[in-house]
């Protein structure tokens, strides 16, 4: 069997005081979508940020291992490096940042990385717009700094636009659904699909079954409490809408 | 958030320093001082309001950030006579906008230096030139408006540069005309004293519907601890569309005081910036007039300290006639020991309704040894305006270090890229652009030699 994207064993970690992940156990192979469901405050955006290698988490058990290597070891900035996405709930507004020069920056790191040559400004810009069509992206995102003054829906757009450059072999979407209009929706989640390759793999955090409609998950999660209390295929999101999360979680809690 | 504050009406009564040396030395130039007689009556009372005020102290409600005694403290050696140092145009390339096209007049030591300057060719009738020679050739133009603006008789240093100042520029665009490329006015300190003091004295009129870009640069080849005590006074007629930028870049022993008293008509544009890098102690006073209708300006500054040095920016803007558009934006970038002190007061006068005043100091602190004064001043005689002031001091945001470091930019690049944009903000506003260049290259220049990007860490 081919190696693990992403392999998360009994992984536990909390803030001061307060132990939010107790036990995480996920494997998430190539060519695969993983979706996470669960309810507010269950965890989701904190597992996601302790994958990204945001501080401020004590990791007190379990480990995680991407592509062979010990992530939890790394820097945030050598995870991107190494293919390793994160579409933030929360995209974070840099004014004074031209998003043509941090994306150029980004993209290039990512490039040295490899053992590629960095393309230069015009190279850069031709590449960019190409990828720019494919999300439909308007042409002024570029010329603004880091998602200045964007609407919510322009900033979750901006982040799936993002990820079009860096190509990554992990991209975690944190809620990139949750903000945008049917038709972004649609347009995000046709780019979502159009980057799906044989050899890289999606996590996908949502509410909202909806999106699943477009993106379609090979396995679907439910994060309660800390703790994946089920695992199925994409009719678990279906079952899930149906029923919500106590019916659910319940029936997990009494094994059949 | 609207605070009302008002100003105490005591003035503490305390001349620090001894009059002495200024009023002989005074009493020695009168006797030499050339010009017309309304000139050395201004420069008397000049004098004798210096003497009257006296250096202020901590104690005073507007200065209660920045102790001038080591200011009172020194020798004062004024220059009064050309100085004969002989160095050439081509020493003037190693300054910021040193490549810049247009005309640019050039003062060593507060005296022009006609062999260094050079004005290129004008629209008719602009005249730009230094101020003692327009004393003599456009006597009433410059009577009209020198000595107006800037007021004496509150500010010791305008005091004592009206009493002292032997030159400067004076730059006028008659009604309509547009000067397209930038004058440049450069201020050189070759001082090798301690106390060397040069009291630039400038005049810049625009006229109605005119349109002019001016840098008034401040420099130095000197490490000794000389003053520099300019005052400038502004006056944009109805309509006219005016660009001022001071760039203080003066020796790291140096003081440097600047009074830009600015006097703005019905429906003029104008945006002054200051950018403050130099100087052991620097302040600088914008006071701003808006005296006619439905006019626009901005105040925009940039304050880099590292070491020692102080920055000090204070502002009265006062709004006078309704329709009133004022904007300030201020951003300190400060390392080490260092201190920034910003002090805006914003006054909108009876029946100056429809006044839309707006004011943002924010200051970056790369150093748990460096600090921030920052002091909104809101005074408010009129019902239906709009005014807001905010200010923030801290450190970089982590949400946006950890944004970067997530698309794979290292931390160290990532805390550059975020100070530099705290720089950036306010540079992007200077709208010529070969000028914005330049300071888009030496300010960066500056804080690449800041070792204390880390330090937060
Ligand atoms: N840095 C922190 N300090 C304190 N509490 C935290 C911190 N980070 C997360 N939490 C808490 O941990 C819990 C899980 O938060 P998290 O953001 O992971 O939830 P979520 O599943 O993403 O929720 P939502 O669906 O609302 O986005 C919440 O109760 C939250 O308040
Ligand atoms: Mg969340």
């Amino acid at each position: 069997m081919t190696q693990p994207i992403l392999a998360i064993q009994n992984l536990s970690a909390g803030v001061e005081g307060r132990q939010i992940l107790k036990g995480i156990n996920l494997v998430i192979r190539p060519g695969e979508v993983h979706a996470v469901m669960g309810p507010n405050g269950s965890g989701k955006s904190t597992l996601a940020s302790i994958l990204a290698g945001r501080d401020g988490y004590n990791i007190t058990g379990g480990e995680v291992i991407y592509c062979g290597k010990d992530l939890l070891e790394l820097d945030p900035e050598e995870r991107a490096r190494e293919g390793l996405f994160l579409a933030f709930q929360y995209p974070v507004e840099i004014p004074g940042v031209n998003s043509t020069y941090f994306l150029k920056a980004a993209y290039n790191e990512i490039r040295r990385h490899r053992g590629q040559p960095e393309l230069d400004a015009m190279e850069f810009l031709t590449f960019v717009k190409e990828r720019m069509k494919i999300l439909n992206v308007p042409e002024d995102f570029l010329k603004r700094p880091v998602n200045h003054g964007f609407s919510g829906g322009e900033k979750k757009r901006n982040e799936i636009f993002q990820m079009a450059v860096l190509e990554p072999k992990l991209a975690i979407l944190d809620e990139t659904d949750s903000g945008l209009d049917i038709d972004a929706l649609k347009i995000v989640a046709l780019g979502v699909n159009k980057l799906k390759r044989p050899d890289n793999a999606q996590l996908v955090i949502t509410h909202y079954q909806r999106l699943l409609n477009f993106i379609v998950p090979d396995f679907v999660h439910v994060l309660y409490d800390g703790r994946i209390v089920r695992s199925g295929g994409k009719e678990l999101a279906l079952e899930l809408e149906e029923k919500g999360y106590e019916l659910i979680v319940h029936r997990a809690a009494v094994p059949a | 958030m609207v605070t009302m504050e008002t100003k105490p009406a005591v003035k503490p009564n305390q001349p620090t320093m001894e009059n002495g040396p200024y009023l002989e030395k005074f009493e020695q130039f009168e006797k030499s001082a050339k010009g017309p007689a309304w000139v050395l009556a201004a420069r008397k009372a000049g004098i004798s309001h210096f003497t009257e005020l006296g250096f202020p102290t901590l104690q005073d409600e507007d200065w209660r950030f920045t102790n001038v005694a080591p200011i009172a403290k020194l020798p004062f050696k004024p220059v009064l006579e050309p100085t004969r140092d002989g160095f050439t145009a081509k020493e003037l390339g190693q300054f910021t906008f040193a490549g810049l096209a247009g005309s640019k007049l050039v003062f060593v030591n507060g005296h022009f230096a006609p062999k260094l300057s050079s004005v290129a060719e004008l629209p008719d009738g602009v005249k730009v030139m230094s101020l003692g020679a327009a004393l003599a050739s456009d006597t009433a133009l410059v009577e009209k408006h020198l000595f107006r603006h800037a007021r004496a008789d509150t500010n010791a240093f305008t005091a004592l540069n009206t009493a002292f100042f032997q030159d400067g520029a004076f730059i006028h665009l008659p009604a309509g005309k547009i000067v397209a490329e930038p004058i440049q006015l450069l201020y050189v300190s070759t001082a090798n004293e301690n106390g060397t003091t040069a009291h630039p004295r400038n005049l810049i009129v625009a006229e109605q519907g005119s349109q002019v870009t001016v840098i008034e640069s401040f420099v130095s080849l000197s490490d000794a601890a000389y003053f520099t005590n300019s005052v400038t006074e502004l006056v944009a007629g109805d309509n006219a569309v005016v660009e001022h930028l001071k760039f203080q870049d003066e020796s790291q022993q140096a003081f440097h005081l600047a009074t830009v008293a600015a006097h703005f008509d019905r429906a003029s544009n104008v945006v002054t910036h200051s950018i403050a890098l130099g100087a052991k102690l620097s302040r600088t006073n914008i006071y701003a007039t808006l005296a006619g209708e439905g006019l626009e300006c901005i105040l925009n500054g940039l304050y880099l300290t590292r070491g020692e040095q102080l920055a000090d920016h204070y502002m009265i803007v006062e709004h006078a006639q309704p329709h009133g558009a004022s904007h300030e934006y201020f951003n300190g970038i400060l390392a080490d020991k260092s201190k920034g002190v910003f002090h805006g007061r914003i006054l909108v006068r009876p029946g100056a309704q429809k006044t839309d005043a707006k004011q943002t100091n924010k200051n970056l602190l790369l150093s748990d040894d460096a600090t921030a004064n920052t002091k909104p001043q809101l005074e408010i005689y009129a019902d239906d305006v709009k005014c807001t002031h905010g200010a923030t001091i801290g450190q970089l945001d982590d949400e946006a270090i950890f944004y970067l470091r997530a698309r794979g930019i290292a931390l160290e690049k990532a805390r550059r890229m975020l100070i530099h944009a705290f720089a950036g903000e306010i540079i992007d506003r200077v709208r010529c652009e070969p000028l914005r260049e330049e300071l888009n290259k030496v300010v960066w220049d500056r804080l690449e030699q800041n070792e204390q990007v880390t330090v937060n860490r």
